[in-house]
């Protein structure tokens, strides 16, 4: 990244201000959302997908990620993995899946 | 003796050493926090009881008629506050990064000072928020939601606290060696800035999980 032009850096500087405007209007939205008369269900699926896409920009533009090398992709797979595995827990307990 | 790669790429990984650390260090906080959403999850999806405040105890909150939920009792404008100072922290840390790559050091200075102040307000929210809760005799063992609610915050904090330490020193002490070893002290505020986009990161789910659904 430090080989990069002072041009370049200047570019990157106004994505920052950019996604950063873009992560406090998803926030006002996420609030918003919370307060109208939406389904239970509903709720759930939009304040998570919410979250995914900021935490997306977040790790994309802040963290880099866009332009990483293949090391910390090939790391971040397997994080993945064993995360979904975490996840799977709870459902597969409340579909029966896993014993009690 | 010589500490390798502190600045060159290593050759296999093509990546300085304390990169390709901080992002293994990242992978485990991704179990560690996993872990205990995955505990909220099974513990929210399996008791229908989980979110609702007893009778007994919203009598003594002063709660009166139909069935009261625990997050009611959290503070959503004080997170929503938060939630924002955390974000900006996340664009200030980015610029305090960019600053120094551009060999702007007073720049880069003024911008992890902002981050440390919003460091310290996003503390100091949270100390009222739990202040407030410890005033009406909430604490962990009143309830599982409240159980999760301190732990994942509270371990949270943390990271927050563990993180400003770190921010204080590179903006003190630790900038000398910007004069000695430029690139390396450019890597180390890259290295801290990976961990603070965590920190943001895992805010971003806590705050809807916890405080809104």
């Amino acid at each position: 990244m430090s080989g990069h032009t002072v041009e370049e850096i200047r570019g990157e500087i106004r994505r920052y201000w950019i996604i950063g405007l873009a992560l406090f209007l998803l926030t006002a939205i996420t609030v918003t959302v919370s307060y109208l008369d939406v389904a239970p269900g509903l709720a759930v699926f939009i304040a998570l997908l919410i979250a995914c896409l900021k935490a997306g920009l977040v790790a994309a533009v802040f963290m880099h990620l866009i332009s990483e090398k293949q090391a910390i992709y090939a790391l971040l797979l397997l994080t993945a993995v064993f995360f979904a595995v975490l996840m799977i827990v709870p459902i597969g307990a409340r579909a029966s899946i896993i014993p009690h | 003796m010589q500490i390798p790669y502190t600045v060159e790429a290593r050759p296999d990984t093509g990546l300085y050493n304390a990169k390709l650390g901080i992002w293994l260090f990242l992978a485990s906080e991704v179990m560690l926090f996993g872990a205990l959403f995955s505990s909220y999850i099974l513990l929210r999806t399996g008791d229908p009881g989980f979110m609702t405040i007893p009778h007994d105890v919203a009598e003594a909150l002063g709660l009166h008629g139909e069935a009261h939920r625990w997050s009611d009792e959290l503070s959503v404008p004080l997170a929503f506050v938060n939630t924002l100072v955390l974000i900006f922290s996340s664009i200030t840390i980015v610029m305090s990064w960019a600053s120094l790559r551009l060999k702007e050091f007073g720049k880069f200075r003024l911008w992890l000072g902002l981050t440390i102040l919003c460091a310290l307000g996003f503390m100091g929210i949270k100390a009222i928020e739990y202040s407030t809760k410890f005033a009406h005799h909430l604490y962990p063992e009143t309830s599982n939601f409240l159980g999760i609610y301190f732990t994942l915050t509270g371990l949270h904090g943390l990271h927050v606290v563990g993180g400003l330490i770190v921010l204080v020193y590179l903006w003190g002490p630790g900038s000398k060696m910007w004069k000695t070893a430029p690139q390396r002290f450019i890597n180390r505020v890259e290295t801290v800035g990976l961990y603070w986009h965590f920190v943001d990161l895992v805010w971003i789910f806590l705050f809807p999980t916890i405080y809104l659904l």
